[in-house]
């Protein structure tokens, strides 16, 4: 068994509503930032033990299909790395 | 042979669900959510608040737990299952219904009075109204937006799954009467059968007479046996 971190990042589709992050934005330019958009999107650290890397990815990717994404608003993608 | 209300960590209007319904002679009683349904369950209420502290996402935590799976095979013996508010979002996170509410157009908690449209009346839910018939409920709510894909909308809406719309005085589901910025308006619906529905306003804050306005009382009716 090797020790990893899988790394699972979940953002809203492409084309629903980001209220929050729309409000961030123009809280930024208050501040005198100028940029064109901005994203949120949450990331989940899960460190975890597998025979493999791909072992790894498919708990990590069924911890995302079952609960850390809604996949009616939301993509995730996992990446795995050695700890 | 009573209601069960499905109390989590967290839920806030399950006393005032079992004050609504004992006010209309409805049998209803509390369960934490540990216990389990009674085998003699007669309908299940979602209620309101904000279970394990809206973590992850509003609803997701207690539409994972254990007594959801009985919940939703009551659900397929057409048990009545009605979730309010958080028991909505909860509803949705557990595949009673489709879709999401997540977070307001304005990014902030309301509280406030709206009018709902009756898309049906043929339902449990909704046989106290005339369809199109517009009743004012109350919502409290900072992740009530009705989200799905424009397709699965469009099916939900032939089938006839949608329950309820924000509207205007006039009946109309426009943007300004919108609280929320629910994809069409959408404040309720219903799940693959009639007798499961839910609803982000708050039916049963607008039951006693006490405090305001009835017009929730029919929909807490669909709980009737």
């Amino acid at each position: 068994m090797t020790a990893y971190t899988a790394t699972v990042t979940v953002r809203l589709k492409q084309g629903v509503l980001d209220p929050e992050a729309e409000t961030t934005k123009q809280a930024l330019e208050r501040l005198g930032f100028e940029l064109e958009a901005l994203r949120s999107a949450d990331r989940f650290e899960v460190d975890l033990e597998a025979d493999g890397v791909a072992a790894a990815r498919e708990r990590a990717d069924e911890m995302a299909e079952r609960l850390l994404a809604n996949p009616t608003i939301h993509d995730y993608d996992v990446e795995v790395a050695e700890r | 042979m009573t209601v069960s209300i499905v109390r989590f960590g967290g839920s806030n209007c399950d006393r005032d669900a079992e004050r609504a319904l004992a006010h209309l002679g409805i049998d209803a009683e509390i369960v934490w959510h540990e216990d389990g349904l009674p085998a003699d369950v007669t309908g299940v209420v979602l209620p309101g608040g904000f279970s394990y502290g809206d973590y992850l996402r509003a609803g997701a935590m207690a539409a994972r737990s254990p007594i959801m799976t009985e919940v939703r095979e009551a659900a397929a013996d057409g048990v009545p299952v009605l979730g309010v508010c958080n028991g909505a979002q909860v509803g949705c996170e557990s595949g009673l219904t489709e879709g999401a509410f997540t977070t307001n157009e304005s990014a902030r908690f309301q509280c406030e009075h709206v009018s709902l449209r009756v898309e049906r009346a043929d339902t449990p839910w909704t046989a106290a109204y005339e369809e199109g018939e517009i009743i004012e409920i109350p919502i409290a709510h900072g992740e009530g937006r009705y989200e799905i894909t424009d397709d699965r909308l469009a099916e939900l809406e032939d089938e006839g799954r949608i329950l309820f719309r924000y509207c205007d005085e006039n009946g109309d589901p426009t943007p300004k009467a919108n609280p929320n910025g629910s994809k069409h308006a959408v404040a309720g619906i219903l799940g693959d059968r009639d007798s499961v529905a839910v609803l982000m306003p708050h039916p049963e804050r607008a039951t006693l007479p006490d405090v305001g306005p009835t017009d929730g009382q029919g929909i807490l009716r669909g709980l009737e046996r």
